[in-house]
């Protein structure tokens, strides 16, 4: 009898945690990575108006890194050593920030590989290639003839071209002219930039659109590749209160280009070479890794017209935000940020539209496809406000929904909502890794949040912004996704991607192999280190190893002078950088990895004897990792004189 | 000399070959800033990191101590000792080859003295690395050294350095037992006869 009352219990409970496997460890189970262990997944978010990228762990919601891109970094030098400051050159000059919204990680077969990852600048049109084993940004390219770099930097699945597009349209070519003809001046590019050689990202070409405001893009994969989507909306063409005047008709378009159509076009000659003058920054990951501008002076424009077949619109409503395509290649979902219903198209039947002309008119040589002929379905009364779609890679979509705050999840394929979850509040982006690509790791959700209030403790009027774990990793059929932590995000995160740590990790550098820096003052040994003025230029050839630099003593600068301190970390152990700040340098401080040589600049303005030292507590003789530079006054003749310990060099 | 003792001294010098590929001894170095632990790997002929730049993060860890600099090129020891052993290969051969009992009596006197001469040196290089310190090094624990163990693990402030002969140790153990045995064989012989 007892023994029966046992067994009976022993099965209700076991049968209890084989049926509820994914509820059978809380929340904070699943988001706890004990010491040890790592993270499962490396997510990348965009900082938004910081214009940086920020890497975080998941589940754990831990910041790992901020990488800097498009925005000056004093935390290590980025955008002011003399190895990084060419990065951030246009052809407007050097601009210390910018505005990073879409990371998209380089794709093979359309999985992300774990390459390189690359992001977009919305206010001065540019995109830039992550390394990602460095996880240092190695290229920047501006993009000319475009205002408000928005749909961009989505991948092809083979990371051929990535996209870049004019959120806002401008005068093309740039021009005076009164705003209020908008409608005859302004025009949108659609532009394709290779991406698959780094060092040699350009602009493969152009496509001239109307002026519409061209939002956001995703390019097809499977059956569909070799076309990119691109939202529009504006196409009232206002130029001026646009919250009323472009939210007018009932429908905008996404704008299908086909890129292998451009292609024949470009082989055929069917383009125009256009003269203008944009950067493109490379600094390469190994070498010298100095950056360098290389000015670019002309791009291939396609003419709609000149190209027939190349760009069709199809009808989408209303001021429709992103473009998203589904794993299979098959359909296109595009978010109607103002419409009752998130519309899908069906890639073969814009196909079958095409073939059989099911126009419903023309814009400017583009033909508009009927709207009836290509939808697949309207999800109806999915929630309010819907903008970004991601994918779990089992068949449901889900959808962030600005207004009602929520994501709404459903079979894109039976059109079927299949229930909400809440975010806090006002979700933007959200994001599943792999999501957007062929083969989602359909395990957790991401929302990013545009408003925070209660969420965390305030921190005066300006607050963190928020984003939600949740595990996905159960059907969504029959159990909804589970609630798992609120974790902070620096700066505005836009898109997000993340990709399996297994694959990163291993390939994560540790430090520079020394013998293979070709830096031009890169100082590989103490007794290389010197002190060369070529006239009122100074070259310090500085090392720094535990725990001294070597020259710590220099003599004979004088003011008027401009010192390089060009400072070598000889030490080849992970995890060993060293800092270089000196006193008054109106840059920033130097962080040096193992290996690596980088430059700070520096021009005395008062005689006197000022130090100079290691930021990063490198050592347990840290502090006494520090030095002194004299500077004399114009024109007096104290010799260089410099050195570390009893010797002391001077130079006649 | 019978064939067994031949065909012993000839496997004893031929097995001595391997020590020119195998290390001789390993020490390695775990404190709690690496994980990993550090690695130092003594041959013949040579002294390697575990990892590439071990030997370097080795000395760059010593120098705050003042321990001396491990520099391969000013170890002699690694210059005499490939030496010694293709020697005494050349000999263990020229032993079986020719068949001569007072060969092979010293090659085993030799491989016992050689063996026990190495032992010697090592753990005298050890004391003197561990004991003869920089007075102006910048981290001075009084009474403290530095010596490394050379069977075992030992505590030496925040490292924990184990070390332990490889393989190259235990080719020549075998090689001398095998030599050893050779000339034991060819002593129990002459014995008999007599
Ligand atoms: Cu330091």
């Amino acid at each position: 009898m007892k023994s029966k009352v046992k067994l009976a219990l022993f099965s209700a409970v076991a049968a209890g945690i084989v049926s509820l496997p994914s509820m059978a460890q809380s929340p904070a189970e699943k988001v706890y990575v004990p010491h040890g262990k790592h993270d499962e997944f490396y997510a990348f978010l965009s900082g938004g108006y910081n214009g940086q990228l920020s890497v975080y762990g998941l589940p754990s919601g831990r910041l790992l890194k901020v990488i800097p891109v498009f925005s000056v970094f004093p935390m290590n030098g980025y955008g002011y050593s003399e190895e990084t400051k060419a990065m951030l050159m246009t052809s407007h000059g050097f601009i210390p920030w910018g505005d990073t919204h879409h990371p998209e990680l380089s794709q093979t077969n359309g999985v992300p590989d774990g390459r390189w990852i690359f992001i977009n600048e919305n206010n001065t049109p540019r995109v830039a290639r992550i390394d990602l084993k460095t996880f240092e940004t190695t290229e920047i390219l501006e993009i000319p003839f475009s205002g408000g770099n928005h749909a961009s930097a989505f991948t092809t699945p083979d990371t051929k071209y990535i996209t870049a597009a004019t959120r806002f349209s401008v005068p093309i070519p740039q021009k005076d002219v009164p705003i209020a003809e908008y409608k005859k001046y302004f025009k949108g590019t659609l532009t394709f930039i290779r991406a698959d050689k780094p060092g040699k990202m350009d602009i493969a070409f152009q496509v001239l659109v109307p002026g519409f405001d061209y939002d956001l893009a995703h390019c097809g994969k499977g059956p569909s590749y070799g076309w990119c989507f691109f939202t529009s909306y504006n196409s009232e063409q206002a130029h001026t209160l646009l919250e009323i005047n472009a939210s007018m008709k009932d429908k905008d378009y996404i704008a299908a280009v086909n890129f292998k159509r451009a292609e024949e076009c470009i082989a055929q000659g069917k383009y125009k070479e256009v003269k203008t003058k944009y950067a493109h920054n490379y600094r390469p990951d190994e070498g010298d890794r100095i950056a360098r501008t290389e000015w670019k002076t002309s791009v291939k424009w396609i003419i709609p017209k000149e190209c027939p077949g190349v760009v069709y619109f199809l009808p989408t409503p209303k001021s429709p935000h992103g473009v998203d395509v589904t794993p299979d290649g098959n359909y296109i979902i595009g978010g109607g940020k103002l419409a009752t219903v998130i519309p899908i198209h069906s890639f073969e039947k814009m196909i079958n539209a095409i073939k059989n002309k099911q126009f419903a008119g023309e814009i400017d040589g583009i033909p508009v496809l009927k709207y009836e002929a290509i939808n697949h379905c309207e999800i109806p009364n999915p929630c309010l406000g819907p903008l970004h779609t991601e994918f779990d890679g089992r068949g449901h979509a889900f959808t962030s929904c600005f207004i009602s705050s929520d994501v709404v999840y459903y079979d894109y394929k039976k059109c079927k909502v299949l229930g909400h979850v809440p975010t806090y509040y006002s979700v933007g982006h959200l994001m599943i890794p792999g999501g957007d690509s062929a083969k989602p790791w359909g395990k957790y959700l991401l929302p990013m949040n545009k408003i925070t209030k209660d969420v965390f403790l305030p921190t005066g009027p300006e607050l963190p912004h928020a984003g939600q774990l949740y595990d996905i990793s159960a059907n969504v059929e029959n159990t909804k996704p589970q609630f798992l932590l609120d974790l902070t995000e620096l700066g505005e995160p836009h898109y997000a991607q993340a990709i399996p740590a297994s694959i990163l990790e291993p390939k994560s550098l540790k430090i520079f192999e020394l013998e293979k820096n070709t830096h031009p003052y890169a100082t590989k040994s103490e007794e290389e280190a010197k002190v060369v003025r070529k006239g009122n230029i100074v070259h310090v050839y500085m090392t720094a190893i535990r725990s001294h630099f070597t020259p710590d003593n220099i003599e004979g600068i004088k003011v008027g002078d401009t010192v390089y301190f060009h400072v070598t970390n000889i030490e080849q152990d992970w995890d060993i950088p060293h800092g270089f700040a000196v006193y008054g340098a109106r840059t920033s401080n130097l962080l040096i990895m193992p290996g690596e040589t980088l430059t700070l600049k520096w021009k005395p303005e008062k005689p006197g004897v000022f130090p100079f030292y290691c930021t990063d507590f490198c050592s347990a003789l840290h502090q006494e990792m520090q030095g002194y530079v004299r500077v004399s006054p114009k024109g007096s003749n104290v010799p260089i004189k410099y050195g570390t310990g009893e010797e002391m060099h001077t130079v006649k | 000399m019978s064939w067994i003792s031949r065909g012993l001294i000839a496997l004893a010098s031929l097995i001595m070959i391997g020590i020119y590929f195998q290390p001789l001894w390993k020490i390695r170095l775990y404190a709690p800033q690496y994980p990993d632990g550090l690695g130092m790997i003594i041959w013949v002929n040579k002294i390697t990191g575990k990892n590439p730049h071990d030997l370097q993060n080795i000395n760059l860890l010593n120098h705050y101590v003042g321990m001396k600099k491990i520099d391969p090129n000013s170890i002699p020891e690694l210059k005499i000792l490939p030496v010694i052993f293709g020697f005494m290969i050349f000999l263990g051969l020229l032993t079986a080859v020719t068949g001569s009992k007072k060969l092979l009596y010293a090659w085993a006197v030799l491989i016992v003295l050689i063996g026990v001469a190495s032992l010697i040196d090592f753990w005298w290089w050890e004391y003197d690395y561990g004991h003869n310190l920089n007075p102006h090094a910048p981290i001075k624990i009084p009474g403290m050294a530095y010596q490394p163990p050379m069977f075992g693990c030992k505590h030496l402030l925040n490292f924990k350095a184990c070390a332990f002969p490889s393989t190259g140790t235990y080719i020549l153990a075998v090689s001398g037992t095998l030599g050893v045995l050779s000339a034991f064989v060819e002593f129990l012989r002459g014995r008999k006869k007599a």
